[in-house]
């Protein structure tokens, strides 16, 4: 009996077929992490002061994302239903951990800047996410697939963000002067770091004026009233 | 007024669907409607239409802070020159100080004005709807809380945040949830605070650079003195009233705003509720802090600010513009009745709080008021709840 029910195997996937390309391309715009899923958000608003720090963060969150969502899915048959949060949780830790080692090691300037925020990842919405909704159902290769597509969702808003944090609130872009010291007042200008663009509720503000602009134009998102 | 009338019904045809400006219909409409009362009937029903529509309300608003404007820039001129020390050796006239004051203060709302109608304009002919007079009022009061030295580019930058970000973003006049010049203010004060605070942007010294300024001649204003610890230094309490003191363009005189208080109260356009209300919760609370201040010990810094008399502390800064101006918003204010008391009190309270509690916030009206307009709905939740279970007690009661 079971045999005449059985589906027909389908014909693998190509690495570049359209529905992993869909993978990556989706959480782009359509199912963004931050401006969609409204995922992440706490540290779009902490990191975002610098765009050094953001970019850090967003290799972070990518590095942590593909290998958990790797390791997930091929253990994914073997995590026991009721404790998989606990063992998501590990894995997580554990690469995290691996994360913040390699930072310190390579780039510790920056690591002192985003120290306690690489640690926080652990608690970043999207990786629980990203593992619960996906990698426990599917396999390995579509499961990086979705994990570069969401890490990449979630930088490209980062890095807005932190553009025009960095720039406005600071002058500058990557540390490097933008704005000419020329034209502060305390050089005889006219102009003003905008204080505001520092704080946290800016980011908030730009990351509501993105999704203002992205539900603007994107049509699907728009809500049925 | 006849030949205005005809030239606008002349201009009429252009506009309307199938002229050759169509998109600007609703630029037209706005401009037409507020020259003149639109003819405009209820097709249905038996309904009463008053003659004052939202362009006549924001109007007679208008007319009452006429006094706080014409004051301001009348004290912009003082204050340079007695900052100058021209007090002293020539006597500057009435009209001295007034042009000084005008060429200073017209400029800010200029600009103010310009970039809010702009950007209402915009989004006027982009959503297609009429335009919406809320900016009318909103862009006279950003100049008269901006300190005159705002440079014109920072007045600009924060009135396009605060119709952007205060108000369209919620769906336009009606909708916001903060008041929008307070949100153009504290959006500047966080985000220049150099510009927005501190001794040197009260008072014009910019130019006239080639005399003195007078020996111990101090630019903060009196809540500056205050909240740093120099009682003495505060303005005395008449001088406070009238206004002369430094401070924003249109807030330091309280008998300019009582003006405008009578003009609102009268015509029925301000609540007097809140302004009792808010009134009532300040003075409760420098009252309280006249009882606790003396049984302080040295430690406590702010004991002596504590002791300034009730009518004196109610008369500095911008308590007196606030609540006249600002608190009474009736979009942001609460609906009910009891809610209004509610909403008054706890903004005459906080706002003495935050004032003399906290020193990096030396104005605490402006946070207070903004806390409060977050909290109105709230207030308004519980005064709606509280009424409909009081009937329903009273039903069961009859029934049972």
């Amino acid at each position: 009996m079971s045999t005449e029910t059985a589906a027909p195997a389908k014909p693998a996937d190509g690495l570049f077929s359209k529905k992993n390309r869909k993978l990556i391309t989706d959480p782009l715009n359509d199912n963004n992490p931050i401006t969609v899923q409204v995922l992440g958000i706490c540290s779009a608003l902490a990191i975002t002061v610098k765009l050094e720090n953001a970019l850090v963060m967003s290799a972070s969150v990518m590095a942590v994302l593909i290998a958990g969502n790797m390791i997930i899915s091929a253990l994914r048959n073997l995590i026991p239903g009721r404790i998989r949060i606990i063992a998501q949780l590990v894995i997580a830790a554990g690469l995290v951990t691996l994360v913040d080692i390699i930072l310190k090691a390579y780039v510790y300037d920056v690591s002192k800047q985003v120290g306690v925020y690489v640690g926080l990842i652990i608690t970043n919405c999207i990786l629980m996410g990203r593992f619960e909704a996906y990698a426990m159902g599917n396999k390995p290769i579509p499961s990086a697939m979705d994990a570069i597509g969401n890490s990449l969702g979630y930088a490209w808003i980062l890095v807005a963000v932190a553009f025009f944090r960095e720039l406005f609130g600071n002058g500058s872009l990557m540390g490097l002067r933008i704005i000419p010291e020329s034209f502060y007042a305390m050089n005889g200008g006219g102009y003003f770091n905008n204080n505001m663009m520092i704080l946290p509720p800016m980011a908030l503000v730009i990351v509501g004026i993105i999704i203002w602009i992205q539900r603007a134009r994107n049509t699907k998102l728009i809500e049925q009233a | 007024m006849k030949f205005l009338r005809n030239l606008v019904e002349g201009m009429k045809p252009t506009f309307s669907k199938g002229g050759k400006l169509e998109k600007l219909h609703w630029v037209f409409d706005g401009l037409e409607t507020f020259l003149f009362t639109p003819g405009h009937a209820t097709e249905r029903g038996a309904h009463i239409r008053d003659g004052i529509d939202l362009k006549r309300t924001m109007s007679i608003v208008i007319t009452a802070m006429i006094p706080c404007l014409l004051f301001g820039m009348w004290n912009v001129g003082h204050q340079h020159y007695n900052a100058l020390g021209f007090l002293r050796e020539v006597e500057v006239g009435f009209w001295h100080k007034m042009m000084f004051g005008a060429v200073k203060v017209l400029p800010i709302v200029v600009v103010s004005y310009g970039v809010g109608l702009g950007i209402e304009f915009l989004f006027t002919s982009i959503k297609g709807h009429p335009i919406q007079e809320g900016y009318l009022v909103s862009g006279m009061l950003i100049p008269l809380v901006m300190p005159v030295e705002t440079p014109l580019w920072m007045v600009a930058v924060g009135s396009a945040f605060a119709v952007i970000i205060g108000k369209e973003v919620f769906g336009g006049t009606g909708m916001n949830i903060l008041n929008v010049a307070l949100t153009a203010r504290a959006f500047l004060f966080f985000a220049y605070p150099t510009m927005m605070s501190g001794d040197k942007v009260w008072v014009s010294t910019a130019n006239d650079m080639n005399f003195p300024l007078v020996d111990g001649f101090s630019g903060a204003t009196s809540l500056g003195h205050a909240a740093a610890g120099n009682i003495s230094k505060v303005t005395p309490m008449m001088d406070s009233f009238w206004g002369l003191e430094a401070g924003s363009i249109g807030e330091t005189s309280a008998f300019a705003c009582l003006i405008g208080a009578a003009v609102l109260i009268i015509t029925g356009i301000g609540s007097w509720r809140i302004m009792l209300a808010t009134l009532l919760g300040g003075a409760a609370m420098a009252t309280l802090f006249n009882w606790v201040g003396p049984q302080l010990d040295e430690a406590y810094t702010t004991r002596m600010y504590m002791q300034i008399p009730v009518l004196h502390q109610l008369v500095l800064g911008g308590f007196m513009f606030g609540l006249v101006f600002m608190a009474t918003d009736p979009v942001t204010a609460t609906q009910t009745n009891t809610g209004k008391w509610i909403y008054g009190f706890l903004i005459g309270l906080l706002a003495i709080l935050i004032r003399v509690v906290n020193p990096a916030y030396p104005e605490g009206m402006m946070l207070a008021i903004l806390f409060m307009n977050v909290m109105a709905p709230l207030i308004d939740h519980y005064v709606v709840q509280a009424n409909i279970k009081r009937r329903m007690k009273r039903v069961a009661l009859q029934t049972a």
